[in-house]
């Protein structure tokens, strides 16, 4: 399905999304935090975009908010979309976990956790992934400093 | 401090060893915390970050030409190929003409690192279910490759030769000659490698039936590469999403329906002859042209979002760039094809065997620096 | 006949200096030092045989600088492990820690004793030859569950359960596979077996139970042995090394060591039982019997030989596959085949040379 064709379908489920194009090859869907799950779970099941593999989950620190960018791709159809989550509450950003969707956000979710600090609701092992339990701060954050680690030039 | 797990239902007569992260069947730095009744697994936890380097941070702070050699260090067995990735991806974002002769050069090198990648992954398969022979064929045949890349592009591991905006220097005169001679050579020596360990008895009864994993949970846990194939689910990079010279090229995608560690095996198999035969439709029309395109010294991609995916050869790797317009990376993220392979570990190891856990650990062909990054 | 008559003249000679008894105790102690120098040297040669032809087999050279082609690398070896630090651990029980590496290398030399190296060369020339020696083999797996479990360590004891149970199951093959070899005989006598195969090798007298003998028989001496590809209890892409982590040093060099004599003893049970021990082939060599040193050395090489390259071959069978080889295959083949051979020998279907 082509992008537009996709965009008028997705609308259609949720009021609240936001579409865009601009500076990406994909269609890119911005969704409120409370609709996530819905959404995800619609885009997997629907038999017209069956997003069934999920090959990208990044968290990124847009620099007030914090959001998690998702790269979805259906093996049938073969096309591919975007979707962005963001919260402005960066002392204790909370999102509904897709681990029961595709398995592999079990994974990838930790890493998030691990780096921005990000909590996933339903995880079901949600603890850090590289970094030691007792390492405070969360590297990947644009506010982060660490004096011995970070090399700066 | 010592990452301690706490188990809740612990039974009593379950327990608790520790694989790794030194050992010599774990490839690289990598702890599996494993609760076993008997010889029986009941659960895998990978204990992860022994290699990590944070290169996403780096990325943040590093020029597009600087962040190009950090690849090769994630996956040191397809060092050409990650180099690759970002090249593509700076390239696509800068919309240049990259010129045939680097796509084709850039596709044989690819290949060639393949091979290699998958003869150590042989020697070392045979290694780990006991035949200790095999590691030295395997590493024989390396050795060619990486005498051709010494000569070529320098250096023996982390090549880095491609840049941005195409390939560091031209090839040098021998090399069409020796790739050649390779291929031929190396034609010779795979049907040995399938008297040796394909066709053994005691290495079926090992493989077959192990480890299995369906077409669906392939799909979900993300699986990519071989590991993929295996269970039936066609996710080749370079059929679905074609870069650099791969579409003047005609190969098979080596595809199999079983699953299992044996089926594995057999499609890294497959796909050296692949790689084979794309060397051979390749090397012989490697067109005349400039082997570089000028870039500016300090590149700046265009304010946007690109995603560049290649095929490895453990799978899948994306490359995934935030610019807002500046000489560094906003955010760059690397998928790697280890991080999702490594995540169903748990899933197909679990009801099986000690023995069988490390012959599937060794098909799932794992790099840690890859998934540590 | 030439004879050379060393035993005799060497009685002779201590009769005509002390008494009767004392000629006994030095008769005995001079072929006890004789067999622990030749188990000594055997097992220097075994290991470096197998380097070498593990690095043949690996198209690489292996030790050829200590010595003339690296004969005396084996020697460094020892000396080095001799001034190891003998590290114990604290909560293991001191005497079964001490005792264990000792009663695997006490079952070889016994089981060394009984073998013929020649006519006058043989120690112990007991009429239940054979029996005696699968009695003394089993003696080893003592030593082995002794050292797993007083280690006090979950991964030596859990080898050495594993190589316990291996150990035992393969026992019955390596005694079932040598009675059927006694029903052509008749004999349990080492020396008697060998005068029987005067009239042409067992393996040939018995033709096709023979054949099936001699196969089981290697297969299962292999795995008593815990070598490749039967040596997942010290497999080193596994847990540890298996029952002997926590050695070192000297007592880690008994076990070693003990492995390569086991190796040597099959190989040379299996020469003495199917191939005819030290007779030459067809009699070439009859009237000098001291060349049967030569023959015998000859035959139990070839098949250290072929031991050593199924190690290097074949991968490693898993535990239960291993267990499942024995009772469900080899038992019931040997079974059958006792009875084939007895029918054989009943009709009088053996070929006599």
């Amino acid at each position: 399905m082509t992008n537009e064709a996709l965009q008028q379908l997705i609308a259609t489920w949720i009021p609240e999304l936001e579409f865009t194009e601009a500076e990406s090859q994909f269609l890119n869907i911005e969704v409120p935090a409370q609709h996530l799950h819905a959404l995800m779970s619609q885009l997997k099941s629907n038999p017209e975009t069956q997003f069934d593999y999920l090959f990208c989950l990044s968290g990124v620190d847009w620099g007030e908010k914090l959001g998690v960018v998702y790269h979805l791709e259906s093996t049938t159809h073969r096309h591919i979309v975007v979707v962005k989550v963001a919260t402005e509450n960066r002392e204790e950003p909370v999102f509904d976990s897709v681990y029961d969707i595709w398995a592999t956000a079990e994974f990838h979710e930790r890493e998030v956790f691990d780096f921005f600090g990000i909590r996933f609701n339903n995880h079901p092992n949600l603890k850090r992934l590289f970094l030691t339990e007792d390492w405070i701060g969360y590297p990947l954050r644009k506010d982060y400093e660490d004096e011995t680690n970070m090399i700066l030039l | 401090m010592e990452t301690e797990v706490v188990h809740t239902n612990f039974k009593s007569e379950e327990y608790f060893i520790n694989m790794g992260p030194q050992h010599p069947a774990t490839h690289g730095v990598l702890r599996l915390l494993l609760t076993i009744d008997g010889e029986i697994i009941k659960k895998v936890e990978p204990d992860l970050g022994y290699i990590h380097r944070s290169i996403e941070k780096m990325c943040e702070r590093d020029s597009y030409q600087q962040i190009v050699h950090l690849t090769d260090r994630m996956d040191y067995l397809s060092a050409n190929i990650n180099n690759e990735a970002v090249c593509l991806a700076v390239e696509n974002a800068l919309q240049l003409e990259i010129p045939d002769r680097v796509q084709v050069i850039r596709t044989i090198i690819g290949e060639l690192t393949r091979i290699a990648s998958h003869c150590l992954w042989w020697g070392v398969m045979g290694m780990d279910v006991g035949a200790l022979t095999t590691y030295f064929y395997g590493f024989r045949d390396r050795e060619m490759i990486n005498d051709i890349m010494e000569e070529t592009c320098g250096a023996r591991l982390t090549m880095n030769y491609n840049v941005p905006g195409g390939l560091m220097h031209d090839i040098h005169p021998n090399f069409v000659k020796r790739v050649k001679d390779f291929v031929a050579h190396f034609k010779t020596k795979l049907p040995e490698y399938d008297r040796l360990l394909t066709e053994n008895i005691i290495f079926k009864k090992r493989m077959i039936g192990v480890g299995i994993l369906s077409k669906e949970d392939a799909i979900s846990f993300g699986a990519s590469g071989p590991v993929g194939r295996a269970s039936g689910y066609s996710c080749d990079v370079r059929i679905h999403h074609p870069y650099s010279a791969i579409d003047k090229v005609t190969f098979n995608e080596a595809l199999r329906t079983e699953g299992d560690t044996y089926a594995r095996y057999l499609v890294r198999i497959q796909e050296m002859w692949e790689s084979l035969s794309i060397i051979e439709q390749l090397i012989d029309v490697i067109p005349e042209g400039e082997h570089r395109v000028v870039t500016n010294a300090v590149i700046k991609l265009p304010k946007g979002e690109y995603y560049q995916k290649v095929e490895t050869a453990r799978g899948e790797l994306g490359v995934y760039i935030i610019s807002t317009g500046t000489k560094n990376p906003y955010r760059l993220k690397f998928r790697s094809p280890g991080f999702s392979n490594l995540s169903l570990l748990n899933h197909i190891a679990v009801g099986g065997k000690i023995g069988d856990l490390v012959a599937t650990m060794a098909t799932l062909d794992l790099v840690i620096p890859d998934i540590d990054r | 006949m030439i004879q050379l008559r060393i035993t005799e003249h060497i009685h002779n000679w201590l009769s005509g200096m002390m008494s009767e008894g004392a000629v006994s105790i030095v008769e005995m102690v001079l072929i006890a030092i004789v067999y622990l120098t030749v188990f000594a040297i055997a097992g220097l040669f075994l290991v470096l045989l197998e380097r070498r032809v593990a690095a043949w087999f690996q198209l690489r050279i292996g030790p050829n600088r200590v010595g003339f082609q690296g004969l005396l690398q084996t020697m460094a070896d020892a000396i080095k492990l001799l001034t190891k630090e003998l590290t114990g651990t604290e909560k293991a029980d001191k005497f079964l820690y001490n005792l264990a590496p000792y009663f695997v290398i006490i079952s070889a030399l016994m089981a060394l004793a009984v073998i013929p190296f020649t006519k006058e060369f043989h120690a112990f020339d007991i009429n239940i030859g054979i029996f005696f020696l699968i009695a003394i083999s089993s003696i080893g797996v003592i030593g082995i569950l002794l050292g797993g479990w007083s280690s006090n360590n979950k991964f030596a004891m859990i080898g050495a359960m594993r190589s316990g149970v291996q150990t035992i199951s393969y026992e019955l093959s390596v005694g079932l596979s040598l009675l059927t070899m006694v029903v052509i005989t008749g004999t349990l006598q080492l020396s008697e077996i060998i005068e029987f195969q005067k009239n042409g090798w067992l393996i040939v007298q018995g033709h096709i139970p023979a054949i099936i003998a001699f196969m089981v028989f290697m297969i299962s001496g292999t795995a008593e042995t815990n070598r490749a590809p039967f040596d997942m209890v010290e497999a080193e892409s596994e847990l540890g090394a298996g029952f002997h982590t926590e050695y070192s040093g000297m007592k880690f060099a008994y076990f070693f060591l003990a492995e390569f004599i086991n190796m040597f003893i099959i190989s040379a049970i299996a020469a003495t039982i199917f191939f005819g021990g030290w007779l030459s082939p067809f009699g070439i060599t009859e009237s000098i019997p001291e060349l049967g040193v030569f023959w015998f050395l000859a035959k139990t090489m070839v098949l250290v030989f072929l031991m050593m390259w199924f190690r290097w071959t074949f991968p490693r069978l898993r535990v239960d596959q291993l267990l499942t080889l024995e009772w469900k295959y080899l038992l019931p083949i040997n079974l059958v085949n006792i009875v084939l051979m007895a029918v054989l020998v009943w009709l009088n279907l053996t070929i006599r040379l």
